[in-house]
């Protein structure tokens, strides 16, 4: 087990070489030229010495195959490089904002987990009823409503009926979780709308195909109960490719609360990359996609090995 | 029988001669069996046809001005009334449907395209050309969607060729796994090994025998495509990222300036996202219908 953890994390690392790479070419191409951005902030008619000056400060007139060998040794020593505007190091800005996407993420697949579970498993009781067919419209109707609407109407409406709206000034766990979550859970409720219909229906197919199996009609000769067939033995092999989804899914989560971030202004990974792209912040840009990939990565790595614990065919080989 | 019937020339096999009746055929069984299925059918028509008349059915332009009819209430003047600078909405959503129309279907079909291209070429061949391919591909999945259409729409900036190729590209590269996975299955049929020993060449293979056969996901694909490429695209607007103002795009209507005053003129907020919702829950729902038509063995999966 431990050499097939070390051979995935190996065979990571070519991926990420070619992703960074081609991030980092990449962000230098956005047009409009960060110095011209930062001296028409300042001094419109800077000389041409004070513009190679300043080029020269920020490491960007070296050729860009040297800059991307150098960002790569820093990134070796776990360095992402300086904010060009803030100069402050990436990975600690980074470090800062991971944190608060990851709980919104987390909370968003709670929210679908304890949602789309149970209901997918009604549905697949009640095959091809009124109900069933209701919920399965409900799912569609669901991943049809665009979260950056839905988080648009709780900023208008509720401020128009009640005179509430929510916070746009964050509050870090630490300073106050319960008002850290509560102001996680809207968003999290829109972002986790989408992911329980995907995982209703998921649930719902899984279950239909496991209803129909042998050990289940044992179950269900020997005289056990509806409830116990479904969690004590249906649901325990349904669920494996749940799992997988909420591994396959991880990027739609993030995606996600790019916007959602963006619309209650909660400084995670979100606003940082949106931020860091009207600024032409390269540093922050690389540094931003290569933690989402490398994090997605993991996810799936920890999704593999969790098969170990849900299914003993896998953990006895 | 055929040839009776048509007199388009030698080349005509008869299954092409039939599909007309196989099409009625094809709808009546979606009316019948689907009829969720049938109405977002129609109403999918409905829009499309609003976009493609568009100059003809809305009242005003969709860039004009009334500065005395700001923020006006839905009314029988204007329907879903006016945004902070006197345009009519309900004109603004017409227009809208038009770039949704033509965005949608256009990256849609690119994205379809190229998952074919990518799907049958690397589920036939397979080997090393799979392997290094399907590489690229998991590198690219692992990246949200939205964070790269941010960064790529940002260095080739917003614009609608620009969308659209993006959007394609996107959803091409992801849909190729689909198509890949049918191609694997029929690869192993037995009407594919006769061609290939009857020295069949590689490209009239996968022309005539392979591309024929893995249409049923193709179709569906592509249906359920445009619904993720029109939320994509008013994500990205949204954003501030997609075509840019003052073209009517429905995720552009919900953002920028028209944002404070929101507060009071609520109907701006409204009309964008329900026509948003019903056309992509209306394709959603077609596309689902047809999955179940078009293929048994498809049924039930997302």
């Amino acid at each position: 087990m431990q050499g097939y953890i070390v051979r995935r994390f190996l065979a990571l690392i070519p991926t990420l070489i070619f992703a960074s790479f081609i991030v980092f070419i990449t962000v230098r191409l956005i047009p409009g030229n960060i110095i011209e951005l930062m001296l028409s902030q300042n001094d419109v008619s800077a000389s041409k010495q004070t513009r190679d000056q300043l080029e020269a400060a920020l490491g960007l007139d070296t050729p860009i195959y040297i800059q991307y060998f150098k960002w790569m040794a820093g990134l070796l020593q776990g360095d992402l490089g300086k904010s060009l505007w803030t100069n402050t190091p990436v990975m600690e800005e980074i470090l800062y904002r991971l944190p608060i996407t990851f709980q919104l993420g987390m909370m968003a697949l709670l929210v679908s987990l304890l949602v789309g579970i149970p209901i997918g498993v009604y549905a697949a009781l009640k095959q091809d009823t009124v109900g069933d067919y209701l919920l399965r419209t409900l799912s569609i109707l669901m991943l049809a409503i665009p979260g950056f609407w839905v988080g648009t109407l709780v900023m208008v409406f509720p401020a128009m009926w009640w005179g509430w709206s929510p916070s746009v000034r964050f509050v870090t766990f630490s300073q106050d979780p319960w008002g850290n979550f509560v102001q996680l859970l809207i968003p999290a409720l829109i972002l986790g709308k989408a992911f329980s219909a995907i995982i209703m229906r998921l649930t719902r197919t899984l279950m239909l195909e496991v209803l129909r199996q042998d050990y289940i009609r044992t179950a269900r000769a020997k005289g056990l109960s509806v409830s116990t067939i479904v969690i004590r033995h249906a649901l325990r092999n349904a669920l494996i490719p749940v799992v997988t989804l909420v591994g396959l899914q991880a990027p739609l989560l993030f995606g996600g609360a790019v916007i959602l971030e963006q619309i209650f202004v909660i400084p995670g990974m979100g606003l940082l990359l949106l931020e860091a792209v009207g600024t032409r912040d390269y540093p922050t840009i690389t540094g931003v996609f290569l933690v989402i990939g490398v994090a997605v990565v993991i996810i799936n790595l920890l999704v593999d090995l969790s098969y170990g614990f849900l299914d003993p065919k896998v953990r006895n080989r | 029988m055929a040839e009776i019937t048509t007199d388009t020339g030698v080349g005509v096999r008869p299954a092409l001669a039939r599909k007309p009746s196989a099409f009625l055929e094809f709808f009546s069984r979606l009316f019948r069996e689907k009829p969720l299925g049938a109405i977002g059918a129609v109403v999918c028509l409905i829009f499309l046809f609003a976009g493609i008349f568009a100059d003809l059915l809305a009242p005003y332009g969709f860039n004009l001005i009334m500065p005395i009819n700001r923020m006006k209430p839905p009314s029988l003047q204007f329907w879903f009334g006016t945004d902070n600078l006197g345009r009519d909405i309900f004109s603004r959503i017409l227009y809208g449907a038009r770039l949704s129309v033509i965005i949608g279907l256009s990256a849609a079909l690119l994205a379809t395209v190229l998952s074919i291209l990518l799907g049958i070429t690397t589920g036939y061949l397979g080997g090393r050309f799979d392997m290094i391919v399907q590489r690229f591909v998991d590198a690219w999945m692992s990246f949200p969607d939205i964070v790269i259409l941010i960064v790529v729409v940002s260095v080739v900036g917003p614009g609608m060729p620009q969308v659209i190729v993006v959007l394609g590209c996107l959803y091409g590269i992801a849909g190729s796994r689909i198509i890949r996975s049918a191609v694997i299955s029929v690869r192993e049929q037995s009407y594919i090994h006769a061609a290939q020993s009857i020295g069949g060449t590689t490209p009239r293979i996968l022309w005539y025998h392979v591309l024929p056969n893995v249409m049923p996901p193709v179709i569906v694909l592509f249906t359920t495509r445009v619904g993720a490429v029109i939320l994509a695209e008013a994500a990205l607007s949204f954003l501030g990222l997609g075509v840019p103002p003052p073209a009517p795009t429905w995720g552009g209507m919900l953002t920028g300036s028209a944002r404070n005053y929101m507060y009071l003129a609520p109907w701006m907020a409204l009309a964008p996202g329900i026509c948003l919702t019903l056309v992509v829950f209306s394709i959603n729902m077609f596309g689902d219908a047809l999955r179940d038509l078009l293929d048994p063995r498809m049924r039930g999966h997302r």
